[in-house]
């Protein structure tokens, strides 16, 4: 008994020194230079990428990327399940979470969405303007910064 | 449809547990607990062949998963027709300057919430409606009544609005109205082998199942409403970020005293249909709320007023 405790223990504690892979569960997700979302970008890294990822901190991982970038990730963009892309497309609509019973890849999809629009249900024609709204960091930064507010609190 | 699908395994499961004599262990376990036990021992046994198990084993984990287990992609194709939908009854205010400001100020916000990152990120767009109303689709995209922005009397108080909504999604309280069966009914599509290559047939089954997941979260967003305990979740969490923010957490107060006298004149419409009334909220709102009412920002006042002036003054 007491040995088996043991061995978690030590499992534990190795474990969390060892980075583990993790996969990035979003469509763009930056990898940033501190732990905070106005960090500067040190790397951009699309859906379904494996990162290797260390101790979660105050809702960050600090992350390795696969060519050998380190930097910060919050913890919503990572999953721990891997996330495989159908193969011979790297299109993030046809990506496939690897946990076989998901709905990604063959559930709830892009493929799912274009049915709806061929039969003419929905319009999504300003659904896509709104999602192309991006302002982007630095005007985040310059608006924060004209609107007088403490910078980056946690 | 959950209970179609449970009492179909729970058949299959039951069949091949009698098998080896397991009744006592089925009716002790629960269904999905001996569902794989049982796929594996009917298989030996001979009864179903190792393809058929394998199906059981995925259908059974299938149905045990929840809204929870929706992935952030599933979501977003979600949220997009939740909000295309909202938008064939609330129409879009085209006004490029506003709706700029507005996702400035909402996606500034955003990166305070627990969930900074969605699949496809925080979007904001203004309505022409002026009824007092805002909903917030799974995923991110989040909608704001010409009504409401009335309700604020500057950027302070917008924040107040906009870090609610975001906070919804934080908490993916519109996913959690999709009903389980639906997702029992999809999630156990998806699982069977034969929708390795999804056909015609599974496609508009699933595609029947979307349909009806994007009903109830519209039906949650504009008739019946969250619970007053996601509500509740919903302002602690949207305080939470303002105070990250950097802007004062009584805005949230003082919006909501404000909407409290403005959805009684408006006679029960929009935004009072699907919330605790505002006075509540307000209450609760105060036990959790810290520092002082800070003099409006002027720098805030000015542009709040350039982008939204338009939008308020409109009909």
């Amino acid at each position: 008994m007491t040995t088996k405790v043991l061995a978690v223990l030590l499992a534990i504690s190795a474990g969390a020194a060892l980075a583990a892979p993790m996969s990035v569960q979003v469509r763009n997700c930056r990898v940033r230079a501190t732990p905070s979302q106005l960090g500067s970008t040190v790397a951009t890294v699309d859906y379904g990428a494996v990162l290797q990822a260390g101790e979660l901190q105050n809702g960050w991982y600090p992350v390795t990327t696969a060519d050998g970038k380190t930097g910060w990730v919050h913890q919503s963009a990572l999953s721990k399940k891997p996330i495989a892309m159908r193969a011979g497309t790297s299109d993030v609509a046809t990506g496939a979470s690897s946990d076989e019973v998901a709905l990604a890849g063959k559930g709830f999809n892009e493929q799912v969405e274009s049915k709806l629009r061929k039969e003419g249900k929905l319009d999504y024609t300003w659904v896509d303007r709104m999602s192309a709204i991006n302002v982007g960091g630095d005007k985040i930064a310059q608006f924060r910064t004209q609107g007088h507010l403490p910078g980056g609190a946690k | 449809m959950s209970r179609r699908h449970d009492w179909k395994l729970c058949v299959l499961v039951s069949g091949a547990v009698l098998v080896s004599g397991l009744v006592a262990a089925a009716v002790f376990s629960g269904c999905s607990e001996v569902s794989e036990a049982g796929a594996g021992i009917a298989q030996a046994a001979g009864v179903i062949t190792p393809d058929q198990a394998k199906s059981i084993t995925r259908s059974a984990k299938a149905v045990e998963k929840t809204w929870q287990d929706l992935t952030p992609e599933q979501e977003y194709y979600i949220g997009r027709a939740v909000a295309a939908q909202v938008l064939q009854t609330y129409p879009p205010l085209d006004r490029p300057q506003a709706n700029e400001y507005l996702n400035l100020l909402g996606q500034s916000l955003a990166i305070f919430s627990d969930r900074p990152e969605t699949f496809g990120g925080y979007h904001f767009l203004l309505l022409d409606s002026d009824e007092i109303n805002a909903f917030a689709a799974p995923g991110g995209l989040i909608l704001v009544s010409r009504g409401m922005i009335r309700c604020c009397q500057n950027e302070d108080e917008l924040a107040a609005v906009l870090a609610h909504e975001i906070a919804h999604v934080e908490k993916k309280h519109g996913l959690s109205a999709i009903k389980q069966g639906r997702l029992t009914s999809a999630f156990t599509i998806v699982a069977s082998e034969s929708a390795k290559q999804m056909g015609g047939e599974e496609l508009a089954s699933l595609t029947r199942e979307f349909e009806g997941s994007v009903g109830d979260v519209v039906m949650t967003l504009t008739t019946s409403g969250y619970s007053r305990k996601q509500e509740a979740a919903a302002d602690a969490a949207a305080v939470k970020i303002l105070r990250r923010a950097g802007y004062p957490e009584t805005a949230m107060l003082t919006m909501l005293e404000r909407m409290d006298q403005r959805l009684a004149n408006a006679g029960g419409l929009g935004f009072a249909k699907t919330h605790p009334s505002a006075k509540e909220r307000a209450d609760a709102v105060r036990a959790i709320i810290q520092g002082a009412t800070p003099a409006s920002e002027p720098a805030r006042q000015q542009r709040f007023a350039a982008a939204m002036q338009p939008v308020t003054a409109g009909k």
